[in-house]
Protein backbone atom coordinates (compact mmCIF):
# COMPACT_ATOMS: atom_id res chain seq x y z
CA UNK A 1 0.00 0.00 0.00
CA UNK A 2 1.16 3.52 -0.55
CA UNK A 3 1.39 5.79 2.02
CA UNK A 4 -1.01 8.88 2.18
CA UNK A 5 2.45 11.28 0.49
CA UNK A 6 2.65 9.11 -2.02
CA UNK A 7 -1.14 8.87 -2.70
CA UNK A 8 -1.44 12.57 -2.23
CA UNK A 9 1.83 13.35 -5.29
CA UNK A 10 0.21 10.83 -7.26
CA UNK A 11 -3.29 13.16 -7.11
CA UNK A 12 -1.46 16.31 -8.04
CA UNK A 13 -1.29 15.73 -11.25
CA UNK A 14 -5.33 15.94 -11.07
CA UNK A 15 -7.06 19.41 -10.02
CA UNK A 16 -9.91 18.95 -7.86
CA UNK A 17 -12.51 21.15 -8.09
CA UNK A 18 -15.34 19.59 -6.67
CA UNK A 19 -15.06 20.21 -3.08
CA UNK A 20 -18.76 21.37 -2.39
CA UNK A 21 -19.35 17.35 -3.56
CA UNK A 22 -16.98 15.73 -0.89
CA UNK A 23 -13.48 16.78 -0.05
CA UNK A 24 -10.16 14.92 0.50
CA UNK A 25 -9.68 13.87 4.23
CA UNK A 26 -6.83 15.50 5.82
CA UNK A 27 -4.22 13.85 7.33
CA UNK A 28 -4.43 14.73 10.79
CA UNK A 29 -7.98 13.43 11.01
CA UNK A 30 -7.33 10.74 9.18
CA UNK A 31 -4.24 10.24 12.18
CA UNK A 32 -6.87 10.74 15.02
CA UNK A 33 -9.32 8.55 13.52
CA UNK A 34 -7.05 5.31 13.10
CA UNK A 35 -5.64 6.10 16.45
CA UNK A 36 -9.21 5.29 17.75
CA UNK A 37 -10.06 2.43 15.46
CA UNK A 38 -7.39 0.63 16.78
CA UNK A 39 -7.12 1.86 19.85
CA UNK A 40 -9.66 3.11 21.58
CA UNK A 41 -12.35 1.03 19.61
CA UNK A 42 -14.92 0.62 22.72
CA UNK A 43 -18.87 0.50 22.56
CA UNK A 44 -19.76 3.99 24.15
CA UNK A 45 -22.22 1.83 26.03
CA UNK A 46 -19.95 -0.17 27.49
CA UNK A 47 -19.54 -0.03 31.76
CA UNK A 48 -15.76 -1.68 31.29
CA UNK A 49 -12.82 0.74 30.59
CA UNK A 50 -12.42 0.46 27.11
CA UNK A 51 -16.42 1.63 26.73
CA UNK A 52 -15.87 4.28 29.19
CA UNK A 53 -12.91 5.52 27.05
CA UNK A 54 -14.42 5.51 24.25
CA UNK A 55 -17.51 7.66 26.02
CA UNK A 56 -14.71 9.87 26.98
CA UNK A 57 -13.21 10.29 23.39
CA UNK A 58 -16.94 10.87 22.33
CA UNK A 59 -17.98 13.14 24.59
CA UNK A 60 -14.27 15.48 24.43
CA UNK A 61 -15.14 15.51 20.50
CA UNK A 62 -19.23 16.73 20.93
CA UNK A 63 -18.06 19.88 23.25
CA UNK A 64 -15.19 20.28 20.90
CA UNK A 65 -18.03 20.81 18.15
CA UNK A 66 -20.28 22.45 20.33
CA UNK A 67 -17.32 25.05 21.40
CA UNK A 68 -16.39 25.91 17.84
CA UNK A 69 -20.44 26.38 16.57
CA UNK A 70 -21.69 28.14 19.68
CA UNK A 71 -23.90 25.57 21.00
CA UNK A 72 -24.38 23.53 24.15
CA UNK A 73 -22.22 20.05 24.21
CA UNK A 74 -25.75 18.48 25.00
CA UNK A 75 -27.40 20.34 21.84
CA UNK A 76 -25.39 17.97 19.36
CA UNK A 77 -26.55 14.80 18.57
CA UNK A 78 -24.41 12.33 15.95
CA UNK A 79 -25.45 11.23 13.10
CA UNK A 80 -24.58 9.77 9.63
CA UNK A 81 -24.59 12.96 7.68
CA UNK A 82 -26.25 15.31 6.37
CA UNK A 83 -28.78 13.57 4.40
CA UNK A 84 -30.09 11.72 7.70
CA UNK A 85 -29.39 15.25 10.01
CA UNK A 86 -31.96 16.79 7.51
CA UNK A 87 -34.50 13.74 7.64
CA UNK A 88 -34.01 13.49 11.24
CA UNK A 89 -34.95 17.49 11.26
CA UNK A 90 -38.09 17.88 9.21
CA UNK A 91 -39.45 14.05 9.88
CA UNK A 92 -38.75 14.74 14.04
CA UNK A 93 -40.56 18.08 14.10
CA UNK A 94 -43.33 17.36 11.41
CA UNK A 95 -44.13 13.74 13.05
CA UNK A 96 -44.92 15.36 16.15
CA UNK A 97 -48.43 16.15 14.83
CA UNK A 98 -48.43 19.43 16.49
CA UNK A 99 -48.93 21.37 13.50
CA UNK A 100 -49.59 20.73 9.43
CA UNK A 101 -47.61 22.87 7.85
CA UNK A 102 -43.68 22.72 6.67
CA UNK A 103 -42.80 25.31 4.50
CA UNK A 104 -38.90 24.94 2.69
CA UNK A 105 -37.16 26.75 -0.20
CA UNK A 106 -37.27 25.44 -3.32
CA UNK A 107 -33.38 25.21 -3.52
CA UNK A 108 -33.11 22.71 -0.82
CA UNK A 109 -30.41 19.90 -0.79
CA UNK A 110 -32.11 16.53 -2.08
CA UNK A 111 -31.98 15.04 1.22
CA UNK A 112 -35.43 18.07 2.22
CA UNK A 113 -37.00 18.36 -1.21
CA UNK A 114 -37.34 14.83 -1.26
CA UNK A 115 -38.58 14.40 2.57
CA UNK A 116 -40.62 17.28 2.47
CA UNK A 117 -42.36 15.59 -0.76
CA UNK A 118 -42.95 12.43 0.73
CA UNK A 119 -44.38 14.09 3.93
CA UNK A 120 -46.62 16.00 1.46
CA UNK A 121 -47.29 12.55 0.34
CA UNK A 122 -48.10 11.27 3.58
CA UNK A 123 -51.00 14.64 4.23
CA UNK A 124 -48.59 17.49 5.44
CA UNK A 125 -49.35 20.86 4.02
CA UNK A 126 -46.21 21.69 2.19
CA UNK A 127 -44.88 24.86 0.84
CA UNK A 128 -41.59 25.47 -1.15
CA UNK A 129 -40.54 29.23 -0.60
CA UNK A 130 -39.18 30.52 -4.24
CA UNK A 131 -35.78 32.75 -4.68
CA UNK A 132 -35.36 35.45 -6.89
CA UNK A 133 -33.20 34.90 -9.73
CA UNK A 134 -29.87 35.43 -7.81
CA UNK A 135 -31.05 32.34 -5.50
CA UNK A 136 -31.61 34.51 -2.59
CA UNK A 137 -34.77 33.34 -0.87
CA UNK A 138 -38.04 35.84 -1.25
CA UNK A 139 -38.78 36.72 1.88
CA UNK A 140 -41.46 38.71 1.85
CA UNK A 141 -43.70 35.60 0.37
CA UNK A 142 -41.99 33.55 2.82
CA UNK A 143 -43.69 35.62 5.14
CA UNK A 144 -46.85 35.53 3.66
CA UNK A 145 -46.98 31.62 3.80
CA UNK A 146 -46.85 31.38 7.64
CA UNK A 147 -50.17 30.72 9.13
CA UNK A 148 -51.49 29.28 12.77
CA UNK A 149 -50.56 25.85 11.12
CA UNK A 150 -46.94 25.89 10.19
CA UNK A 151 -45.10 24.26 12.28
CA UNK A 152 -41.54 24.70 10.52
CA UNK A 153 -39.69 26.21 8.20
CA UNK A 154 -36.12 24.96 6.81
CA UNK A 155 -34.23 27.25 4.97
CA UNK A 156 -30.57 26.56 3.79
CA UNK A 157 -27.26 28.49 5.25
CA UNK A 158 -26.16 28.56 1.62
CA UNK A 159 -26.70 26.67 -1.34
CA UNK A 160 -24.57 23.30 -3.07
CA UNK A 161 -24.63 24.34 -6.24
CA UNK A 162 -24.75 28.21 -6.65
CA UNK A 163 -23.46 29.06 -3.53
CA UNK A 164 -25.52 31.88 -2.60
CA UNK A 165 -25.95 32.70 1.14
CA UNK A 166 -29.72 32.73 2.48
CA UNK A 167 -30.33 35.29 5.21
CA UNK A 168 -30.43 32.95 7.35
CA UNK A 169 -30.58 35.49 10.72
CA UNK A 170 -33.91 37.69 9.28
CA UNK A 171 -35.66 34.46 8.72
CA UNK A 172 -34.76 32.98 12.26
CA UNK A 173 -35.77 36.17 13.94
CA UNK A 174 -39.26 35.82 12.06
CA UNK A 175 -39.64 32.23 12.89
CA UNK A 176 -39.36 33.92 16.91
CA UNK A 177 -41.41 36.37 16.16
CA UNK A 178 -44.00 34.07 14.39
CA UNK A 179 -43.31 31.26 16.98
CA UNK A 180 -42.80 28.82 14.41
CA UNK A 181 -39.35 26.65 14.12
CA UNK A 182 -36.72 26.85 11.63
CA UNK A 183 -34.12 24.74 10.76
CA UNK A 184 -30.87 25.22 8.49
CA UNK A 185 -28.90 22.90 6.39
CA UNK A 186 -25.68 24.57 7.54
CA UNK A 187 -23.92 21.67 5.29
CA UNK A 188 -22.20 23.54 2.46
CA UNK A 189 -21.40 26.64 5.29
CA UNK A 190 -19.98 24.92 8.05
CA UNK A 191 -16.03 25.81 8.41
CA UNK A 192 -16.37 28.48 5.79
CA UNK A 193 -18.42 31.00 7.31
CA UNK A 194 -18.45 31.71 11.15
CA UNK A 195 -21.68 29.97 12.48
CA UNK A 196 -23.16 30.37 15.64
CA UNK A 197 -25.37 28.64 16.67
CA UNK A 198 -27.02 29.88 19.25
CA UNK A 199 -26.59 33.82 18.20
CA UNK A 200 -28.38 32.77 15.19
CA UNK A 201 -31.60 31.64 16.90
CA UNK A 202 -31.99 28.33 15.26
CA UNK A 203 -33.80 25.97 16.76
CA UNK A 204 -32.29 22.75 14.35
CA UNK A 205 -29.18 22.61 12.22
CA UNK A 206 -27.79 19.75 9.97
CA UNK A 207 -23.82 19.62 9.43
CA UNK A 208 -21.93 16.91 7.45
CA UNK A 209 -18.58 16.10 8.08
CA UNK A 210 -17.00 15.04 4.38
CA UNK A 211 -17.75 18.82 3.18
CA UNK A 212 -14.64 19.90 5.23
CA UNK A 213 -12.04 17.53 5.45
CA UNK A 214 -13.53 14.82 7.88
CA UNK A 215 -15.09 11.85 6.93
CA UNK A 216 -17.66 10.57 4.75
CA UNK A 217 -20.89 8.82 7.01
CA UNK A 218 -20.65 10.64 9.83
CA UNK A 219 -22.55 14.23 10.22
CA UNK A 220 -24.53 16.18 13.33
CA UNK A 221 -27.84 17.62 14.08
CA UNK A 222 -28.13 20.38 15.90
CA UNK A 223 -31.21 20.55 18.68
CA UNK A 224 -31.77 24.05 20.61
CA UNK A 225 -32.20 22.80 24.10
CA UNK A 226 -36.30 22.44 24.67
CA UNK A 227 -37.16 22.02 21.29
CA UNK A 228 -39.29 18.56 21.01
CA UNK A 229 -38.39 16.50 18.69
CA UNK A 230 -39.39 12.63 17.38
CA UNK A 231 -36.61 10.07 17.18
CA UNK A 232 -36.37 9.19 13.16
CA UNK A 233 -34.16 5.80 14.00
CA UNK A 234 -35.07 3.90 16.89
CA UNK A 235 -33.17 1.05 18.92
CA UNK A 236 -31.27 1.16 21.60
CA UNK A 237 -31.48 4.74 22.84
CA UNK A 238 -27.91 6.14 22.01
CA UNK A 239 -28.01 10.09 21.71
CA UNK A 240 -30.46 10.61 24.65
CA UNK A 241 -33.06 8.22 22.38
CA UNK A 242 -32.69 10.52 19.78
CA UNK A 243 -30.64 8.48 17.40
CA UNK A 244 -30.47 4.82 18.27
CA UNK A 245 -27.58 2.69 17.24
CA UNK A 246 -23.72 2.20 18.20
CA UNK A 247 -21.84 5.70 17.93
CA UNK A 248 -19.44 5.91 15.28
CA UNK A 249 -16.54 7.05 17.62
CA UNK A 250 -13.88 7.32 14.77
CA UNK A 251 -16.16 9.40 12.55
CA UNK A 252 -17.69 11.63 15.35
CA UNK A 253 -13.51 12.25 16.39
CA UNK A 254 -12.66 12.93 12.54
CA UNK A 255 -15.35 15.33 12.10
CA UNK A 256 -14.49 17.06 15.56
CA UNK A 257 -11.06 16.92 14.87
CA UNK A 258 -11.68 18.05 11.27
CA UNK A 259 -13.62 20.99 12.17
CA UNK A 260 -11.05 21.99 14.65
CA UNK A 261 -8.69 22.45 11.93
CA UNK A 262 -10.15 24.50 9.66
CA UNK A 263 -11.34 26.39 12.53
CA UNK A 264 -7.78 27.13 13.45
CA UNK A 265 -7.53 29.57 9.97
CA UNK A 266 -10.38 29.31 8.61
CA UNK A 267 -10.93 33.55 8.22
CA UNK A 268 -7.52 33.77 6.17
CA UNK A 269 -8.18 30.02 4.12
CA UNK A 270 -12.08 31.60 2.98
CA UNK A 271 -9.98 35.00 2.06
CA UNK A 272 -7.36 33.27 -0.17
CA UNK A 273 -10.19 31.01 -1.54
CA UNK A 274 -12.38 34.07 -2.56
CA UNK A 275 -9.76 35.15 -4.73
CA UNK A 276 -9.19 32.40 -6.80
CA UNK A 277 -12.67 32.34 -6.59
CA UNK A 278 -13.13 35.64 -8.07
CA UNK A 279 -9.99 35.28 -10.53
CA UNK A 280 -11.73 31.80 -12.02
CA UNK A 281 -15.03 34.51 -12.17
CA UNK A 282 -13.46 36.76 -14.21
CA UNK A 283 -11.37 34.66 -16.43
CA UNK A 284 -14.45 32.84 -17.23
CA UNK A 285 -16.21 36.23 -17.96
CA UNK A 286 -14.11 36.62 -20.60
CA UNK A 287 -15.76 33.70 -22.63
CA UNK A 288 -18.38 34.87 -24.89
CA UNK A 289 -22.29 34.46 -24.03
CA UNK A 290 -21.21 33.20 -20.69
CA UNK A 291 -22.85 34.03 -17.32
CA UNK A 292 -22.04 33.78 -13.40
CA UNK A 293 -25.31 32.04 -12.09
CA UNK A 294 -25.96 32.96 -8.21
CA UNK A 295 -25.15 36.18 -6.19
CA UNK A 296 -21.88 37.82 -7.07
CA UNK A 297 -21.92 38.80 -3.38
CA UNK A 298 -23.75 36.83 -1.35
CA UNK A 299 -21.94 33.67 -2.27
CA UNK A 300 -19.56 31.25 -0.46
CA UNK A 301 -16.41 31.97 -1.21
CA UNK A 302 -15.20 28.67 -2.43
CA UNK A 303 -18.41 28.55 -5.19
CA UNK A 304 -18.38 29.34 -8.85
CA UNK A 305 -20.94 28.13 -11.33
CA UNK A 306 -21.24 29.46 -14.46
CA UNK A 307 -22.96 28.65 -17.89
CA UNK A 308 -21.53 28.79 -21.37
CA UNK A 309 -24.96 29.34 -23.95
CA UNK A 310 -24.56 26.37 -26.57
CA UNK A 311 -22.59 23.87 -24.72
CA UNK A 312 -23.94 20.27 -22.54
CA UNK A 313 -22.65 19.92 -19.32
CA UNK A 314 -21.60 16.57 -19.04
CA UNK A 315 -19.92 16.78 -22.31
CA UNK A 316 -18.64 19.61 -20.73
CA UNK A 317 -17.12 18.19 -17.28
CA UNK A 318 -15.35 14.81 -19.51
CA UNK A 319 -13.58 16.87 -21.39
CA UNK A 320 -12.25 18.87 -18.51
CA UNK A 321 -11.95 15.20 -16.66
CA UNK A 322 -9.18 14.65 -20.06
CA UNK A 323 -7.37 17.60 -18.94
CA UNK A 324 -7.46 16.62 -15.52
CA UNK A 325 -9.66 19.02 -14.18
CA UNK A 326 -12.75 17.85 -11.87
CA UNK A 327 -15.69 19.83 -12.06
CA UNK A 328 -19.45 19.65 -12.13
CA UNK A 329 -22.68 20.29 -13.64
CA UNK A 330 -26.55 20.86 -13.46
CA UNK A 331 -27.51 19.39 -16.79
CA UNK A 332 -30.39 17.79 -17.37
CA UNK A 333 -28.03 15.06 -19.20
CA UNK A 334 -25.98 14.53 -15.96
CA UNK A 335 -28.71 13.67 -13.66
CA UNK A 336 -30.51 10.66 -12.73
CA UNK A 337 -33.79 11.83 -13.70
CA UNK A 338 -32.97 13.55 -17.39
CA UNK A 339 -34.11 16.75 -16.23
CA UNK A 340 -32.20 19.93 -14.82
CA UNK A 341 -31.06 20.82 -11.77
CA UNK A 342 -33.87 22.04 -9.51
CA UNK A 343 -31.87 25.08 -8.26
CA UNK A 344 -31.11 26.40 -11.36
CA UNK A 345 -34.59 25.96 -12.76
CA UNK A 346 -35.54 27.54 -8.98
CA UNK A 347 -33.48 30.62 -10.31
CA UNK A 348 -35.53 30.62 -13.73
CA UNK A 349 -32.66 29.95 -16.01
CA UNK A 350 -33.84 28.68 -19.18
CA UNK A 351 -33.29 24.96 -20.62
CA UNK A 352 -30.20 25.67 -23.08
CA UNK A 353 -28.21 28.04 -20.39
CA UNK A 354 -28.88 25.31 -17.77
CA UNK A 355 -27.40 23.11 -19.86
CA UNK A 356 -24.29 24.85 -20.04
CA UNK A 357 -23.86 25.04 -16.48
CA UNK A 358 -20.57 24.10 -14.49
CA UNK A 359 -20.02 23.92 -11.34
CA UNK A 360 -15.84 24.87 -9.92
CA UNK A 361 -16.03 24.60 -5.49
CA UNK A 362 -12.91 25.08 -4.25
CA UNK A 363 -10.64 23.65 -1.13
CA UNK A 364 -8.18 24.05 0.70
CA UNK A 365 -5.76 21.86 -1.66
CA UNK A 366 -6.35 24.02 -4.42
CA UNK A 367 -3.45 26.18 -5.99
CA UNK A 368 -2.79 29.62 -7.82
CA UNK A 369 -1.21 27.54 -10.33
CA UNK A 370 -4.01 25.05 -10.66
CA UNK A 371 -6.69 27.77 -11.12
CA UNK A 372 -4.52 29.49 -13.90
CA UNK A 373 -4.53 26.42 -15.72
CA UNK A 374 -8.38 25.74 -15.33
CA UNK A 375 -8.46 29.37 -17.09
CA UNK A 376 -6.61 28.12 -19.43
CA UNK A 377 -8.43 24.89 -20.43
CA UNK A 378 -12.06 26.03 -19.94
CA UNK A 379 -12.49 28.60 -23.16
CA UNK A 380 -10.49 25.95 -25.23
CA UNK A 381 -13.05 23.27 -24.37
CA UNK A 382 -15.68 25.29 -24.53
CA UNK A 383 -15.15 26.81 -27.91
CA UNK A 384 -14.38 23.17 -28.85
CA UNK A 385 -18.05 22.13 -27.97
CA UNK A 386 -19.44 25.13 -29.65
CA UNK A 387 -17.89 24.17 -32.76
CA UNK A 388 -19.72 20.64 -32.54
CA UNK A 389 -22.87 22.16 -31.29
CA UNK A 390 -25.99 22.57 -33.28
CA UNK A 391 -26.77 25.35 -30.89
CA UNK A 392 -25.22 28.26 -32.40
CA UNK A 393 -24.27 31.58 -30.56
CA UNK B 1 -20.82 4.47 -16.77
CA UNK B 2 -19.84 4.30 -20.17
CA UNK B 3 -17.70 1.93 -22.30
CA UNK B 4 -14.35 2.65 -23.47
CA UNK B 5 -15.91 2.50 -26.97
CA UNK B 6 -18.70 5.46 -25.92
CA UNK B 7 -15.46 7.11 -24.54
CA UNK B 8 -13.33 6.92 -27.54
CA UNK B 9 -15.97 7.87 -30.06
CA UNK B 10 -15.95 11.46 -27.60
CA UNK B 11 -13.24 11.85 -27.59
CA UNK B 12 -12.15 11.72 -31.19
CA UNK B 13 -15.52 12.31 -33.19
CA UNK B 14 -16.23 11.34 -36.59
CA UNK B 15 -18.42 13.52 -39.04
CA UNK B 16 -18.53 16.49 -36.71
CA UNK B 17 -19.53 19.86 -38.29
CA UNK B 18 -21.94 20.70 -40.85
CA UNK B 19 -22.07 20.59 -45.18
CA UNK B 20 -22.21 24.20 -46.41
CA UNK B 21 -24.49 23.18 -49.20
CA UNK B 22 -25.90 19.97 -48.26
CA UNK B 23 -28.72 18.22 -49.94
CA UNK B 24 -30.55 17.89 -47.42
CA UNK B 25 -30.99 18.51 -43.44
CA UNK B 26 -32.47 16.77 -40.85
CA UNK B 27 -33.21 18.56 -37.19
CA UNK B 28 -34.46 17.14 -34.30
CA UNK B 29 -35.22 18.24 -30.61
CA UNK B 30 -34.87 15.39 -27.73
CA UNK B 31 -37.84 15.60 -25.41
CA UNK B 32 -36.59 13.81 -22.92
CA UNK B 33 -33.52 15.67 -22.02
CA UNK B 34 -33.89 18.92 -24.40
CA UNK B 35 -31.22 18.18 -26.49
CA UNK B 36 -30.63 18.84 -30.01
CA UNK B 37 -29.41 17.59 -33.10
CA UNK B 38 -28.79 18.70 -37.27
CA UNK B 39 -27.68 15.97 -39.47
CA UNK B 40 -26.28 17.27 -42.87
CA UNK B 41 -26.56 14.92 -46.17
CA UNK B 42 -25.08 14.96 -49.54
CA UNK B 43 -26.52 12.61 -51.79
CA UNK B 44 -25.34 11.44 -54.82
CA UNK B 45 -26.72 8.60 -57.33
CA UNK B 46 -29.34 7.46 -54.20
CA UNK B 47 -26.04 7.18 -52.01
CA UNK B 48 -24.64 8.97 -48.49
CA UNK B 49 -21.88 10.22 -49.64
CA UNK B 50 -21.08 12.68 -47.13
CA UNK B 51 -22.85 13.53 -43.60
CA UNK B 52 -21.83 15.58 -40.62
CA UNK B 53 -23.59 16.58 -37.67
CA UNK B 54 -23.52 19.27 -35.23
CA UNK B 55 -24.88 17.98 -31.57
CA UNK B 56 -25.91 19.87 -28.53
CA UNK B 57 -25.48 17.00 -25.94
CA UNK B 58 -24.13 14.60 -23.70
CA UNK B 59 -21.41 12.63 -24.73
CA UNK B 60 -23.44 9.88 -25.29
CA UNK B 61 -25.30 11.95 -28.03
CA UNK B 62 -21.62 13.16 -29.08
CA UNK B 63 -20.86 9.46 -29.55
CA UNK B 64 -23.80 7.92 -30.90
CA UNK B 65 -23.33 10.66 -33.64
CA UNK B 66 -20.27 10.16 -34.59
CA UNK B 67 -21.05 6.34 -34.79
CA UNK B 68 -24.89 6.47 -36.30
CA UNK B 69 -23.05 9.29 -39.36
CA UNK B 70 -20.17 6.64 -39.53
CA UNK B 71 -22.43 3.60 -40.38
CA UNK B 72 -24.44 5.22 -42.97
CA UNK B 73 -21.69 6.87 -44.42
CA UNK B 74 -21.66 5.15 -48.30
CA UNK B 75 -24.75 3.32 -47.98
CA UNK B 76 -27.91 3.84 -50.10
CA UNK B 77 -30.88 5.76 -48.85
CA UNK B 78 -32.68 2.52 -48.66
CA UNK B 79 -30.05 0.66 -46.35
CA UNK B 80 -29.47 3.83 -43.89
CA UNK B 81 -33.28 4.06 -43.38
CA UNK B 82 -32.59 0.39 -41.81
CA UNK B 83 -30.43 1.37 -39.00
CA UNK B 84 -31.32 0.73 -35.50
CA UNK B 85 -30.72 2.68 -32.63
CA UNK B 86 -29.76 -0.96 -30.98
CA UNK B 87 -26.85 -1.70 -33.87
CA UNK B 88 -25.28 2.56 -33.25
CA UNK B 89 -25.27 1.29 -29.35
CA UNK B 90 -24.42 -2.19 -30.04
CA UNK B 91 -21.49 -0.84 -31.92
CA UNK B 92 -20.38 1.10 -29.22
CA UNK B 93 -20.72 -2.13 -26.60
CA UNK B 94 -23.72 -0.97 -25.58
CA UNK B 95 -25.00 2.47 -23.65
CA UNK B 96 -25.96 2.90 -20.32
CA UNK B 97 -30.04 2.40 -20.21
CA UNK B 98 -31.18 5.85 -19.19
CA UNK B 99 -28.47 7.04 -22.00
CA UNK B 100 -30.26 4.94 -24.71
CA UNK B 101 -32.42 7.79 -26.23
CA UNK B 102 -29.35 10.05 -27.03
CA UNK B 103 -28.94 6.91 -30.14
CA UNK B 104 -32.39 7.42 -30.73
CA UNK B 105 -32.13 11.11 -31.37
CA UNK B 106 -29.02 10.24 -33.92
CA UNK B 107 -30.61 7.53 -35.96
CA UNK B 108 -34.13 9.78 -36.21
CA UNK B 109 -31.82 13.26 -36.98
CA UNK B 110 -30.21 10.90 -39.98
CA UNK B 111 -33.80 9.71 -40.71
CA UNK B 112 -34.70 13.06 -40.96
CA UNK B 113 -33.20 14.29 -43.25
CA UNK B 114 -33.15 11.43 -45.82
CA UNK B 115 -37.09 12.32 -45.37
CA UNK B 116 -36.57 15.61 -46.25
CA UNK B 117 -34.74 15.00 -48.95
CA UNK B 118 -36.81 12.37 -50.54
CA UNK B 119 -39.65 15.19 -50.09
CA UNK B 120 -37.83 17.87 -51.84
CA UNK B 121 -37.08 14.95 -54.66
CA UNK B 122 -41.34 14.69 -54.65
CA UNK B 123 -41.54 17.95 -55.92
C1 LIG C 1 -26.44 21.38 1.28
C2 LIG C 1 -26.26 19.92 1.51
N1 LIG C 1 -27.08 19.28 2.37
C3 LIG C 1 -26.95 17.97 2.62
C4 LIG C 1 -25.99 17.20 2.00
C5 LIG C 1 -25.92 15.74 2.29
O1 LIG C 1 -24.89 15.41 3.15
P1 LIG C 1 -24.36 13.90 3.22
O2 LIG C 1 -23.61 13.67 1.96
O3 LIG C 1 -23.48 13.89 4.42
O4 LIG C 1 -25.53 13.01 3.37
C6 LIG C 1 -25.11 17.84 1.09
C7 LIG C 1 -24.05 17.11 0.37
O5 LIG C 1 -24.18 16.12 -0.27
C8 LIG C 1 -25.26 19.21 0.85
O6 LIG C 1 -24.47 19.85 -0.02
S1 LIG D 1 -28.23 14.11 -24.94
FE1 LIG D 1 -29.10 14.48 -22.99
S2 LIG D 1 -28.73 12.65 -21.99
FE2 LIG D 1 -27.71 12.38 -23.85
Amino acid sequence: MQNYEERKCMQLKKIYLDNAATTQVDERVLEEMQRVFLENYGNASSLHSFGQNALEEMEKSREKIARILGAKPKEIYFTSGGTESNNAAIKGIMNLNEKNKLIVSSIEHPSIIKTAEYLKEKGKKVFFAQVNEKGIIKIDELEKQIDSNTSLISVMHSNNEIGSIQPIKEIAEMCETKKVLFHSDIVQSTAKIKIDLNKLNLNLASVSGHKFYGPKGVGLLFVKEGTKIEPLIHGGGQEKKIRSGTENIPGIVGLAKALELTEENREQEMNRQEKLRDKLIKGLNEIKKSKLNGHETKRLANNVNFSFFGVEGEALITLLDFEGIQASTGSACSSKNLKISHVLEAIGLDHIWAHGSLRLSLGKNNTEKEIDYTLEKIPLVVEKLRKMSSVKI
Amino acid sequence: MYSKKVMEEFKNPKNIGKIEDPDAVGEVGNPICGDMMKVYLKIKDNKIIDVKVETFGCVSAIATSSKATEMVKGKTLEDAMKLTEKEVADELDGLPPIKFHCSVLAVKGIKKAIENYREKQKK
